[in-house]
């Protein structure tokens, strides 16, 4: 009883100061042959402007946490909550970037697409028009606001995609390894502008990835994911400037997480049965 | 195995360039001659080899000299253009593109409540997977005979045969379209909101538009042709026959550069529809949105 109460607390506590919070999140998905756990009992919370950051190896089950946060899946034991409320579906409070660049309406012009989710809002035309051009200059595509996705290149499809999702002002922005089908020269340049548009706007951001670098150079916050299925490994602060990357503290945390991941992964790999 | 070891290639010096405007090229963009740009230009092909088809049949009808079996080209638009300033043609034309624009409507409206329904539900799809599988192999005159017992001599039954022929292909397009959507379309219009209808026509729809414009071609080019196929058989008894009757009536009365301006007439008006009514649709659709390649 006096454990329960103290837990209680604890939970209502740690609602006033999180935005959004999972709450021992277990999820899984059916493939054609197999009931696959992604991932086990997660927990973690996200604050407001926080960059919050989950890292790990392929099957650790990012994606598909970050998946349920937007609400497409839904767990199978555990909560998440937005502002105290359950996630039950897909919304435009949690806008979300994903990585393939087709995500973009194709018969809709730049502008067009970055007022679409607004217009469906309900927002009136003309303060969704003003939004939206502020957007676009926010991610230095003025220029090719009434072009048509298929003329852009992919960094630029990107940029258009975080325009759309900034211009919503949802409460977290959700980002699906949004810069791994860039090339690396573009990769850098986009983390550099996402740090740059977080400093003018101070979003709250879920940022998904498998780069150790990014994660460093993109989070406030990292949380390392062990793979098969995914459990929260370790929760570091991050915070380096934008031209320390590569410095010695730096380089000290980019070990310090590898060996988590690869360490982990040699003992998982000794110990289990051969197929 | 081989003694060539290639970490020891021969050195080479390093060098550095200084990157200088190109002298003597001219402009670096320059712009087409007119023949470039004639030769680029698909409708001015095609008219050539509309220009060598008519000279070609002009020729070979003279050397034939047979007007009852081969009118010539010549003939055969001193036809068209007396039917036209008589006005029997026109006015045909008017019949057969009447019943072709109701059963056209009908048969797409039915079409898109069908997929509408596979979309939305699972025994929507079963439904539409069976009923296609079942019914557009079956050529849509072979239902005249039924059609016309059910609904006698007449428009009515034209009707029915050209929503046969319509309803099946442009259905499967459509399903097939909206399933070819892409997984990343779908979840980005569901973070917007978008739920049920909405999401079918705001995101569906446009997306498989190519899609969707290939069946309604492929419908336009059944119902053409099955129109004028009923018509041969049946047109007159409506009262007034349409662009069908038309021929079969010339050939009755062996006037045969006649029946060359009906079937020229037939022709021309396919290649309007699909070069000047369908082809501005995809130029402002989805080649304009880069979903199909000029």
């Amino acid at each position: 009883m006096n454990h329960a109460q103290s837990a209680n607390k604890a939970a209502a506590a740690r609602l006033e100061t999180a935005l959004m919070s999972v709450d021992g999140v277990t999820l899984q998905y059916k493939t054609p042959n197999h009931l696959v756990t992604a991932t086990y009992r997660v927990s973690l919370d996200i604050h407001k402007t926080d960059r919050l950051v989950l890292l790990g190896p392929s099957g650790c089950g990012k994606s598909t946490l970050l998946k349920a946060i937007a609400g497409f899946l839904t767990p199978v034991e555990g909560t998440i909550t937005v502002k105290g409320k359950p996630v039950t579906g897909p919304g435009p409070d949690r806008m979300m970037v994903f990585q393939e660049f087709d995500q973009l309406l194709p018969w809709k012009t730049v502008n067009a697409n970055v007022m679409f989710p607004m217009l469906v809002n309900g927002v009136p035309h003309e303060e969704a028009r003003a939004r939206a051009s502020d957007a676009i200059t926010m991610v230095n595509l003025a220029k090719f606001a009434d072009a048509y996705p298929h003329m852009l290149s992919g960094g630029m499809k990107q940029r258009v995609a975080i325009a759309r999702a900034m211009a919503m002002k949802p409460d977290v922005l959700l980002m699906d390894e949004p810069y791994a089908a860039l090339d690396a020269l573009t990769r850098r340049k986009m983390q550099d502008e996402l740090l740059q548009l977080w400093q003018d706007v101070r979003f709250t951001l879920v940022f998904v990835t498998h780069s150790i670098e990014e994660a460093i150079v993109v989070g406030s916050r990292i949380v390392v994911l062990s793979p098969h299925p995914g459990q929260v490994r370790a929760e570091l602060n991050s915070g380096f400037a934008q031209n320390d990357r590569g410095g010695p503290a730096f380089q000290q945390l980019t070990t310090r997480i590898s060996h988590m991941l690869f360490d982990d992964e040699a003992t998982s790999q000794a110990t289990e049965p051969a197929r | 195995m081989s003694e060539t070891n290639t970490m020891f290639a021969s050195p080479r010096p390093e060098f550095e360039h200084k990157v200088t405007a190109p002298v003597g090229l001219g402009d670096v963009a320059k712009p087409l001659s007119f023949a470039e740009k004639l030769g680029a230009n698909p409708a001015f092909r095609r008219g050539v080899i509309l220009v060598v088809l008519a000279l070609t049949w002009e020729l070979y009808a003279r050397w034939l000299a047979s007007p009852l079996t081969f009118p010539t080209f010549l003939e055969t638009l001193q036809a068209l253009l007396d039917g036209i300033a008589s006005g029997i043609i026109p006015q045909r034309l008017a019949v057969t593109l009447e019943t072709l624009v109701v059963g056209y409507a009908i048969g797409l409206t039915i079409a898109a409540l069908f997929t509408t329904a596979a979309v939305t539900t699972r025994i929507g799809t079963d439904l539409l997977s069976t009923f296609t599988a079942m019914f557009n192999p079956l050529p849509a005159i072979a239902l005249l005979p039924l059609a016309l017992l059910w609904f006698g001599l007449g428009r009515p039954s034209l009707i029915f045969v050209i929503v046969h022929s319509v309803l099946w292909a442009v259905a499967l397009n459509m399903h097939s379209g909206f399933l070819s959507v892409s997984e990343t379309l779908r979840m980005a219009g569901r973070t917007f909101g978008l739920r049920g209808m909405s999401f079918v026509f705001k995101i569906l729809v446009p997306a498989a538009f190519p899609a969707i414009l290939a069946g309604l071609k492929i419908g336009w080019a059944f119902a053409w042709r099955t129109l004028i196929a009923a018509e041969l058989v049946f047109g007159v008894s409506s009262g007034q026959g349409g662009l069908g009757w038309f021929i079969f009536e010339n050939r009755n009365t062996l006037d045969t550069a006649s029946v060359f301006a009906g079937l020229l007439t037939v022709m021309a008006v396919g290649l309007v529809v699909e070069g000047v009514i369908f082809r501005s649709l995809e130029a402002h659709t989805i080649r304009r949105w880069g979903m199909q390649s000029a």
